[in-house]
């Protein structure tokens, strides 16, 4: 399976830097795909409520009503038409790069099955949504989607009369039929959209809207198409006849074909094998399963930061239970915590200043604590001989720390940037632990922990809890966001970061620890 | 980069998805069926005989029965598969034998074929069993047909109207 995750991977972050230069890491759709489905969504439906209201559902009259709002109404009805198919057609596109993304990512392992499980109904939805759609046009190619898909929903056994029989000549189809049909086309998409919601319940934060600028340019672009090159229909189904050639709509039928080459039967076993493999992917080997973060609640306040933070909805607040005087206290829902340390970093008391032998804080992870962080940065600070001394702090994601580090450069590895308390850079620079630090971690818009980048971003900037403080000199510090293959134009900035450095006064490194030095220091 | 080579550079990748979206909703064309045939469809809806036919109670048996079930015969509810022949052109085409649908075999059986022929005139002969004799037909029909090019011919089997029909 890496052997797929690892190439796609590098697909995206490479695709996606090339997107950053023209749309800016906020705007670039690679990161908005979620978002955008939405968006297509939305439009799909708005299209589809006109649609629907000059459609008619005699046999006789459903492909006259659709060629009267294409062409007697191109402006409107017409557009409307181009819109609903347009944007059902991206509505696919998107849903299967955004698959691809969130496997690539390995976004759904263990913990994070939830949303990729509940992604797998959406596919058939979406692909149901669709095809009853072309179906209800009445065109050769509808005739000929009636035809095979009614053949094949025969072959399961479910069915007493075979619908297929509706089809056989110009006389055995009713009106029944298409009121049932529109009936459909209404639903599944309500059901869609039900399970979307479901899809994003144990996310905190979801993206569901794209940015502005992006919702802007992809509606022009939409409307320019459909202007451009309006929806029609083909010419009208006719039952005494077989359809001949039929222009597919390949981001719906693209399987179609198969019903010709292999046999009904077969073709439901490798829908069905495709389907169970897809929804098995979170749980199949290498299983790595962190630890899940735990509450010590001898330092917690009660103060809700993380839960504001956690990009899992993992942690919540509940009424006290110790006797200290806070109202509330934090609690981990362990099958929810993917482990990612954030939490950790926005902890009041996750501090490495005080002075005690083992480091302790309110929410701490098991395999990357903060009494761990304290000691392979001084371990790395350890390793730095030549001044400027530049101490990076990156994500296990991101570029390899051990392929940046040399004489003057040493690395820390966290499982996410965001698991990085601020009070860490105020900490390596006040006690002379480097000349410089630079933050590294998954490429900009796309942190593999959702929140993890923004929330550094803005702890950083002092703009969010935990604030960097102000006393740190900002000149000292650097960030750059890389993704795993970008190592050499990484090396790149943080040498012209290191000569930066040499232009300010040099810090004096740490004396051999001199307790009195060392001053309590608490929030 | 530049404002306007920004801007320039996210029109490209609108276009290119405009034109991938604009093509692949209706192009290329798939061929379903050659131009230069047509298809004679064979399907229809009938159930057979019941098995064994009606055999009278006893009147023991019929004493055993609740009263308001009481009845004088007992007939099967499990019915006889059907056995479908179709020549083309005097050749045996298909032969199939049709079971019963339902659980227990009570319902009709139901046959949907498809048969690709060349476009011209064909004799087609059909039979149809649905009794438990153990050869011969209980149903015979042979139409000649004129077929063109990717006409859709439908035979159908109605008992109530004697036998096949085209439709
Ligand atoms: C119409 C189709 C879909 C829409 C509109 C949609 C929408 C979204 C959105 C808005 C998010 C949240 C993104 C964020 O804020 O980080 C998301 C996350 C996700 N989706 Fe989908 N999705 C769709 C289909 C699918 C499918 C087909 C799959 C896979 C089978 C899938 C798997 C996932 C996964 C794994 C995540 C991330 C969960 C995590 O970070 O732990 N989605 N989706
Ligand atoms: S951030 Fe720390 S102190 Fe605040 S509620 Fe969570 S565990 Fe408690
Ligand atoms: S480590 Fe903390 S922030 Fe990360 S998922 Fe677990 S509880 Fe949430």
């Amino acid at each position: 399976m890496q052997s797929i995750k690892r190439p796609l991977r590098l697909a995206f972050a490479v695709t996606e830097r090339v997107f950053d230069r023209a749309f800016g890491p906020a705007w670039n759709p690679l990161h908005n795909l979620g978002a955008l489905g939405f968006f297509y969504y939305w439009i799909v439906a708005v299209s589809g409520i006109y649609l629907y209201i000059g459609f008619d559902t005699g046999v006789e009259r459903v492909y006259a009503s659709i060629e009267r709002l294409t062409h007697a109404q191109w402006y409107l009805g017409g557009v409307m038409r181009s819109l609903h198919r347009y944007a059902s057609d991206a509505l696919v596109a998107m849903a299967l790069l955004h698959l691809l993304r969130e496997f690539s990512f390995d976004r759904m392992r263990g913990v994070r099955w939830f949303s990729w499980l509940t992604g797998v109904p959406i596919l058939w939805l979406v692909y149901a949504s669709g095809v009853s759609g072309y179906w209800l046009v009445w065109d050769e190619l509808a005739q000929y989607i009636a035809l095979t898909t009614s053949e094949w929903l025969d072959a399961l056994p479910f069915f007493g009369e075979p619908i297929a029989r509706n089809f056989l000549a110009p006389n055995s189809l009713d009106d029944r039929f298409f009121t049932l049909l529109i009936f459909m086309h209404i639903a599944i998409p309500l059901i869609l959209l039900f399970i979307l919601w479901v899809h994003l319940q144990r996310l905190s934060k979801p993206r569901i809207n794209p940015p502005r600028g992006l919702a802007i340019g992809t509606l022009a672009m939409m409307l320019a198409l459909s202007l451009v090159h309006p929806a029609v229909s083909q010419p009208p189904a006719d039952l005494a006849k077989v359809p001949g050639d039929v222009g597919l709509d390949w981001f719906y039928l693209a399987a179609y074909p198969l019903f010709d080459h292999l046999s009904y039967a077969w073709v439901w076993g490798l829908a069905g094998v495709l389907t169970v493999g897809l929804a098995a992917l979170p749980w199949l080997p290498p299983l790595r399963r962190p630890r899940a973060a735990v509450v010590d609640l001898e330092h917690c306040n009660g103060c809700g930061r993380c839960v504001q933070d956690c990009p899992y909805a993992a942690v919540a607040m509940v009424p006290r239970s110790d006797g200290q005087p806070f109202a509330q206290q934090a609690v981990v829902d362990a099958a929810l915590c993917v482990g990612c340390g954030i939490c950790m970093a926005a902890c009041p008391p996750s501090m490495p200043f005080r002075r005690i032998a083992e480091l302790a804080t309110g929410i701490d992870v098991p395999d990357a604590s903060l009494n761990d962080l304290r000691e392979r940065t001084h371990a790395a600070a350890e390793r730095l001989s030549v001044s400027p001394r530049v101490l990076v702090f990156g994500c296990d994601c991101s570029v390899d720390m051990a392929a940046l580090a040399n004489e003057s450069v040493a690395g820390v590895s966290l499982p996410c940037i965001g698991a990085l308390p601020p009070s860490f850079v105020d900490y390596v620079l006040s006690r002379g632990l480097a000349d410089g630090v630079f933050l590294t971690g998954g490429s900009e818009g796309a942190c593999v922990n959702r929140l993890g980048i923004q929330w550094t971003e803005l702890r950083m900037d002092g703009e969010r809890d935990p604030r960097l403080r102000d006393r740190v000199p900002r000149e000292r510090m650097a960030r750059r966001w890389a993704a795993r293959h970008e190592a050499t134009s990484l090396a790149g900035e943080i040498a012209a970061f290191r000569a930066q450095l040499a232009t300010l006064p040099a810090i004096r490194p740490p004396a051999p620890a001199q307790p009195a030095d060392i001053r309590e220091t608490v929030a | 980069m530049t404002g306007v080579f920004r801007y320039a550079g996210q029109a490209l990748a609108y276009l290119g998805f405009a034109l991938l979206l604009g093509y692949f909703a209706s192009a290329p064309a798939y061929t379903y069926r050659p131009a230069d045939r047509a298809e004679v469809k064979l399907s229809f809806s009938h159930g057979g005989e019941r098995k064994g036919g009606c055999r009278p109670l006893t009147p023991a048996e019929i004493a055993k029965l609740p009263p308001n079930m009481r009845r004088s015969q007992a007939c099967p509810r499990e019915r006889v598969p059907l056995v479908i022949e179709m020549d083309v052109g005097g050749q045996l085409a298909h032969r199939e034998v049709l079971p019963p649908s339902g659980l227990s075999g009570d319902g009709p059986s139901r046959a949907y074929r498809r048969f690709q022929l060349p476009p011209g005139e064909h004799r087609l002969a059909l039979r149809l069993r649905d009794s438990e004799r153990r050869d011969g037909f209980d149903y015979e029909s042979s139409f000649t047909v004129a077929l063109r090019p990717r006409q859709n011919l439908v035979i159908d089997f109605r008992a109530e109207a004697g036998g096949f029909v085209i439709r």
